[in-house]
């Protein structure tokens, strides 16, 4: 046989994308829809790259080996009795914020790559998206998985799902994930992919996970970076879409920058409970926010979008803002969740005296200045037994849903408001960047159910914040709530340790 | 030596999740249970999507049939993404052995001409029909409901395309590498007139809007036909002239093949049973695609086969709709 | 110039790994952190599956690569042979 021997990228081909065909008896444009609606121009499919040429043999083998090896973990972590390596109980409040708020993302991110995996017409895409899809489900199972350990002996991650669909703070991810996945599929890729998997979990998973090795925290270590190991291919994907769009047709420029502008603001809003997690809730400290911003984004994605300049594309609309703001959000929202600490699913606390001199040298500019003030004085009032929650039900920003605490960027003792009229309606935001967004598609953001909003209309049961949390939440109050002196998992953290 | 371990104090305060607690009782739950129930958002959704303004995001409408919990319909064999690469690591670790002997032992060499050439025209096209399946199986699983289901429909979607991988194999086997073999194949799925019925009833699945429709048609009525004809018995005749080393190739399609007809029927029984107006819309659509199919399938089986191979496969697919208490 | 980095699990088969990027990339810096092992260079980055084979003691795919990543950045150029990052700016 006169055998011209394939190599790697063309027996992919055949393997993959060759499988479709042209249609002759059904219209195509009804077999995949959604290709059109938002503008973007697809001349050739074929055009694009494939970056990781996994086949399914090879999937099914690597992914299981990795599996192996997370679950022989989960087994030792359990039956070691895992949980009492943690530095402090605090520290579980971190995985309680993760497991309600980051986990039902990635079973969005599963139902969303299935979407988009069904419906492009182009197969190369359709597979990446497709493996994307199953490997976001196992990272949704794999959290559940880690957690169940904990779950069985700290309070507030056991109805993570139910609460996920209801609780205030909670509508924050939730939205952003039900914002990418009722766009079109190609904005859900430069949501999803680009901006967030590329530009911005390394923010969340890197430094996160280092700081979970740092706490002594095997069982969340271990899912972390097994998860990161799909991750380097899901952020692969999020960089060949954005390459392959640009490059497909001009027309498709401006459409992806207002794109990238929208979801870049979209996912720093989101990541500063990420930067509250790791400035206030990791007892031992990898980094600061500051820090990890800075190698992360400023660095890592500097690098990126200069590559991208020669598309027409710049840094996100509002980036300068980030600039200054990598020095405040995560006071401000450790303060927003100390302040509302009885209507939280997780503990809440005043940083140590020897935190707080950490917070002080890693914000030389800041801390001192506007922030050490503040627990010095809630220091001063739980002395008395004075410690103060806030009753007032906040008022919410409508696009990114978080309690309005952000202050001007200029003046950190001015909280920033805005407002859009829209058909006669007033809508309040947090920033520019939010009400920029909503100022765009006013028709989309006014559907947003503000859990505040939802309470006062009577939609979330009983007439008091008290019954909500409890009837229409699901919290069991006293257990999950409030700060952690006095919590019955600090209590039990104490018999354990045989501490008084 | 003694150890005195302090148990007393570390009793867990509770046994499981809170939803598994309220379906199930408290009590350990099972790794499959904790990563497959109430995992799908139900309320408080905050957009329509743009592209069907008329059904929230998750949306229970999409399809006719109604269930009062979607989570009925348990995975028999308890796959959740661990317990599912697992298994079909398994599989592949024992069909790339069998590829690599094949490839090692030069078998295409013991190939007839004529077996070859039914290769090429009747099994490597089934790859397309299996790119079919990945895309019917994956728009279950984005339109679907509930957990319990669309993780298995994701995997099956998945097993579809690794299908479609190794029947691709089996022409680059028998081409020496260079993918003419897939050509030819192609070509023959694209213009041989004996194929041009499966593959227009293949574009036509593709454009049902119903994904319950689009399952049922896909895994009950298409694969009762194709792993009946041509995994089982095309292998049994190319067995009985003399291209025996096949089999090896077909194995991990076969033991899929019953492993997941496990699945499915016991999901159609389930759905059937909650309902008469379910059962009664299920007969519905496999007696449409039933007649549709036969249809298609009649030219190229055939070619292959007497008339009787069609019959057969026809009573087999009547004998698991009848079996989940479907009406024809 | 802008740097391209790939990050790694702390184990003992990234350790081979990591010599062999050294040995392939004479001018990249590495980073060991809680748990993973952070390896940078400016504008272009190779792991050659030659010289882990090398370092090892045996054959090594390229896609095994995955089991032991966390996370990179730069332009992703995988084939049989290697996989290299790099940026275009």
């Amino acid at each position: 046989m006169s055998a011209k021997k394939l190599n790697l990228k063309d027996k992919y081909r055949l393997l993959t994308r060759d499988l479709d065909w042209e249609y002759s008896y059904s219209d195509r444009k009804k077999a995949f829809p959604y290709e059109e609606f938002e503008g973007i121009k697809i001349t050739d499919w074929s055009k694009w790259e494939d970056p990781f040429r996994l086949t399914m043999d090879a999937y099914w083998k690597y992914q299981a080996e990795k599996e192996k090896k997370l679950y022989a973990i989960f087994d030792a972590f359990a039956q070691n009795n895992g949980h009492l390596n943690v530095t402090d109980p605090r520290y579980v409040n971190a995985i309680k914020l993760f497991l309600t708020a980051v986990s039902p993302l990635e079973y969005q991110a599963f139902q969303g790559y299935a979407h988009v995996g069904r419906q492009f017409g182009g197969a190369g895409a359709r597979v990446a998206c497709q493996m994307q899809s199953i490997d976001e489900l196992r990272h949704v199972q794999t959290q559940i998985h880690a957690m169940s350990h904990y779950n069985k002996y700290f309070d507030g991650f056991q109805d993570w799902s139910h609460m996920h669909d209801r609780v205030w703070y909670l509508s924050v991810p939730k939205s952003f994930f039900d914002d990418a996945r009722s766009a079109g599929p190609f904005e859900f890729l430069i949501a999803i992919s680009f901006s967030f998997e590329y530009v911005l979990t390394n923010l969340l998973f890197v430094p996160f996970m280092s700081g979970a090795a740092h706490n002594g925290d095997m069982a969340t270590v271990t899912f972390g970076f097994s998860a990161q190991s799909d991750e380097a291919r899901h952020m692969t994907l999020g960089l060949e879409i954005i390459k392959f769009l640009l490059e497909q047709h001009e027309d498709n420029v401006p459409i992806v920058q207002k794109w990238i502008d929208k979801w870049f603001w979209r996912g720093t809003r989101m990541l500063s409970v990420v930067a509250m997690m790791m400035d206030y809730m990791l007892p031992n400290k990898v980094m600061s926010w500051k820090e990890a911003w800075e190698v992360y984004f400023e660095e890592a994605g500097g690098a990126l979008f200069k590559d991208l300049a020669r598309y027409g594309i710049r840094m996100p609309k509002f980036v300068e803002i980030t600039e200054k703001e990598k020095e405040h959000v995560s006071h401000q929202a450790w303060w927003i969740f100390y302040n509302h600490g009885h209507a939280a699913g997780f503990h809440t606390w005043i940083p140590s005296d020897q935190e707080l001199d950490w917070l002080s040298e890693k914000y030389p500019e800041t801390f001192d200045k506007y922030y050490r003030p503040r627990w010095e004085l809630a220091k001063k009032l739980e002395a008395e037994g004075k410690r103060f929650y806030t009753q007032a039900l906040p008022q919410l920003c409508t696009t990114c849903q978080i309690p309005m605490g952000f202050t001007e960027m200029d003046d950190p003792t001015q909280i920033a408001y805005r407002d859009s009229v829209y058909n006669g309606e007033r809508y309040h935001f947090c920033s520019d960047g939010c009400q920029h967004i909503f100022e765009d598609e006013p028709e989309k953001y006014v559907q947003s159910w503000l859990p505040v909003h939802q309470i006062y209309q009577g939609n979330c049961g009983g007439a008091s914040v008290e019954e909500v949390l409890r009837d229409y939440y699901q919290m069991n109050l006293g257990a999950d709530n409030l700060d952690i002196k006095g919590s019955p998992d600090e209590q039990r953290w104490k018999e354990w340790k045989g501490v008084a | 030596m003694t150890i005195e371990i302090k148990t007393s104090t570390l009793e867990p305060i509770r046994n499981t999740y809170a939803n598994i607690e309220r379906r199930f009782g408290d009590k350990p739950a099972t790794r499959y249970q904790e990563a497959t129930y109430d995992l799908q958002a139900e309320t408080n959704f905050h957009y329509r999507p743009l592209w069907q303004p008329d059904k929230e995001l998750n949306d229970k409408t999409r399809t006719k049939i109604v269930m009062e919990d979607w989570y009925a319909l348990k995975d028999p064999r308890q796959f959740y993404y661990g317990a599912y690469v697992q298994q079909r690591a398994k599989m592949q670790e024992q069909a790339e052995n069998n590829y690599a002997f094949f490839e090692k032992r030069d078998l295409q060499a013991y190939l007839s001409e004529s077996s070859k050439e039914k290769i090429i025209r009747f099994l490597i096209p089934v790859r397309h029909i299996e790119h079919t399946a990945n895309l019917n199986n994956m728009y279950a699983c984005s339109f679907g409901y509930g957990t319990a289901l669309t993780q298995a429909l994701v995997y099956n979607a998945m097993d579809r395309l690794g299908i479609a991988q190794y029947l691709s194999r089996i022409g680059l086997l028998i081409d020496g590498n260079s993918g003419d073999s897939l050509i030819q194949a192609k070509e023959h799925w694209m213009q041989d007139p004996i194929w041009q019925g499966v593959r227009a009833l293949c574009e036509e699945l593709t454009t049902v809007e119903d994904w319950f429709e689009v399952m049922l048609a896909q895994n009950l009525v298409m694969d009762s036909l194709v792993y009946e004809l041509f995994i089982d018995q095309l292998d049994q005749a190319l067995n009985a002239e003399g291209a025996r080393d096949i089999a090896m190739l077909l194995e991990f399609m076969q033991q899929w093949n019953k492993e997941t007809t496990r699945w499915f029927d016991s999901v159609i029984k389930t759905v059937a049973s909650e309902s008469a107006a379910n059962a009664e819309q299920m007969s519905i659509w496999v007696k449409h695609w039933r007649a549709k199919a036969a249809e298609a399938f009649a030219p190229v089986i055939h070619a292959l086969f007497d008339e009787t191979s069609l019959q057969q496969a026809l009573t087999l697919l009547d004998n698991r709709s009848r079996k989940a208490g479907l009406t024809l | 110039m802008s740097k391209v980095y790939i990050a790694l699990q702390d184990n003992d088969t990234s350790r081979y790994i990591l010599e062999a990027i050294e040995e392939d990339n004479p001018t990249a810096t590495i980073n060991h952190m809680p748990a993973m092992i952070r390896i940078e260079n400016e504008d272009y980055l190779v792991v050659k599956r030659s010289t882990v084979e090398e370092k090892m003691g045996r054959d090594w795919d390229v896609q095994e690569l995955h089991l032991n990543l966390i996370t990179l950045g730069g332009n992703v150029d995988e084939d049989d042979e290697q996989l290299s990052l790099s940026w275009n700016s």
